[in-house]
């Protein structure tokens, strides 16, 4: 399922003195099957392109097509569910969603919304909870007696329920530890290579873009400022630094040790990239 | 969420703008006190014309107070249903058994009518024209000598100030997971009423933990600060009276004068 903006711009609370550009005239295409990250500051429009991707808002201009529906200003708010039951989303803080008694309930509410029945919901819970690597002990405690991680794991699990086709991540990691973190990006990961999820990432860690991404999308100021694979975005770091966006820890690195009379080409992205390039430098056997 | 405009503050410099808040808040109860002097067509003229002139010197677009109007519509239909069908008295124009539309009746509901409006534009006018915590600071000062009888006035206000404090945080926050229960897969405002209260509790539940979370942490931080209570604190922002604030009295009290000349 592609979804394609074209020339899609975004006003909030258009016609009152706090008029706000959200989006302007905005066209790119999130391939099916792709890992797409987004990047940019707060405040660039991330979060205003990501609700357009189930229609929680609708261009003031253009269209955003998601598989077969077409999204435009017209586009009436009934008959969405079908679009939104296809493109799952993880919110920034996503455990501010839950609210059920127990977190069987909770993920189950998802698939329930769009006509699974109940005991499959419950069904689908039980393998949501494992794939998010929750015990099952979980299922039957109040999501409000889990530490923080823990809800945002079963807030995810219960994304996941719905079975969506495309996944998207609002800074899913924000405010959890390295090992957690970690763990969630390597799930997100495992989802795409087996289940075949399109994955879109909101994030400000550039280490996951270079680690997971495979096209990436520059956000400033409502704009659309550049897109690429993470190679061709991290390569021009004067540009990067220009528009006070990271580099990935290896591409920093390498830089610096590029300024110490090493070379690289292309700039290494990942940590295995840096090994290879920087093994032959300093004189190591060729490894095995 | 952007619907809500009582209590909405549009920024500006306008000359009402900088009136001082106790002003406007005395001047806005003034204002509806004696509107209900107005009793005839040319004192609502007079008040119409007054209230107009202020709508314009706050240089904030007509539509703005329309829309404040909005929301009371039934309300005003209802009353003013109320004055047409049960008054009694000049020249009958139709009966239809108890129901009778009346010379008297259309009259007094014009004049409900324009009331109703009236107070509606002017208390719009207030609150567009200043910021929420003024208002509060106003109360609290104006409130003040009742502290001598044992009000608790400054922590009433420190309550109020929270409570408009976080309007906006909690409004963000209900937009935030409305959307998050949308995508999965909530229709709210669609279906009957009672599918309607069922859509409500996956919004309000996780508003109701959040907010206690918000105030946890704000006692919190009020506690590391070292906040302890009203007395004797002093104030970043200083309410203090210009000539404006009197002119604005004397615009209270043309009023009046010509209200109480015109009224029957």
């Amino acid at each position: 399922m592609d979804i394609t903006f074209d020339h899609v711009s975004f006003t909030y609370q258009a016609g009152t003195p706090f008029e706000g550009d959200g989006l302007k005239d905005v066209s790119a295409t999130i391939k099916d099957g792709s890992y797409t990250a987004i990047i940019g500051h707060t405040g660039s429009g991330k979060s205003t392109l990501l609700q357009h991707l189930n229609a929680l808002l609708k261009p003031t201009a253009g269209t955003v097509s998601i598989g077969d529906f077409q999204i435009t200003s017209e586009t009436s708010n009934k008959n969405l569910k079908p679009l939104r039951q296809k493109v799952g989303m993880v919110f920034q803080f996503a455990e501010n969603q839950l609210f059920e008694q127990t977190v069987a309930k909770d993920i189950a509410f998802g698939p329930k919304n769009f006509g699974v029945p109940e005991d499959e919901a419950l069904a689908l819970a039980k393998r949501m909870v494992e794939l998010v690597g929750l015990p099952q002990s979980v299922l039957e405690q109040s999501p409000f007696d889990l530490s923080g991680g823990q809800m945002r794991r079963v807030a995810i699990a219960g994304v996941l329920a719905m079975q969506p086709e495309v996944l998207v991540l609002d800074e899913p990691t924000a405010g959890l530890d390295p090992a957690g973190r970690a763990e969630m990006m390597a799930m997100f990961a495992k989802l795409h290579d087996t289940e075949h999820l399109t994955i879109v990432l909101v994030t400000h860690q550039m280490d996951d873009v270079a680690d997971y991404a495979d096209h990436v999308l520059v956000m400033a100021q409502g704009a659309l400022i550049k897109q690429g694979t993470p190679r061709e975005v991290f390569a021009d770091t004067d540009w990067l630094r220009a528009n006070s966006l990271g580099l990935p820890k290896t591409a920093a690195m390498a830089e610096r040790l590029a300024q110490r009379g090493f070379h690289f080409d292309p700039l290494p992205l990942t940590a295995e990239e840096l090994a290879t390039q920087l093994l032959p430098q300093i004189g190591g056997g060729a490894h095995e | 969420m952007n619907k809500l405009l009582l209590g909405r503050y549009l920024p500006g410099d306008s000359w009402l703008h900088k009136l001082d808040p106790r002003t406007k808040l005395m001047a806005s109860f003034y204002y509806i006190a004696i509107i209900f002097l107005a009793n005839n067509w040319q004192s609502y003229l007079m008040m119409f014309v007054a209230t107009m002139i202020m709508v314009a010197a706050s240089k904030i677009r007509l539509g703005f107070f329309m829309r404040g109007v909005r929301p009371m519509l039934w309300l005003i239909l209802f009353t003013v249903a109320l004055q047409v069908f049960f008054t009694k008295g000049g020249a009958v124009y139709w009966s239809w058994g108890w129901l009778a539309i009346t010379q008297y009746g259309l009259t007094n509901g014009a004049f409900i009518f324009m009331r109703f409006v009236l107070i509606i534009f002017v208390s719009t006018l207030l609150t567009l024209t200043t910021p929420p915590l003024a208002l509060a600071d106003a109360v609290e000062s104006l409130l003040h000598p009742l502290r001598k009888i044992g009000v608790p006035v400054t922590e009433l206000a420190l309550v109020l100030q929270i409570a408009l404090r976080f309007v906006p945080t909690l409004m963000d926050q209900t937009t935030k997971i409305m959307n998050a229960q949308r995508a999965r897969g909530v229709d709210f405002g669609s279906g009957n009423l009672f599918q309607q209260m069922k859509a409500v509790v996956p919004l309000l539940i996780p508003l109701f933990v959040d907010s206690f979370g918000i105030a946890e942490d704000l006692a919190t931080a009020m506690d590391a600060r070292g906040y302890q209570g009203g007395d004797g604190r002093t104030k970043y922002r200083i309410l203090q009276y210009h000539p404006r604030d009197v002119y604005a009295g004397g615009w209270m009290v043309i009023l009046t004068l010509g209200l109480v000349f015109l009224r029957a």
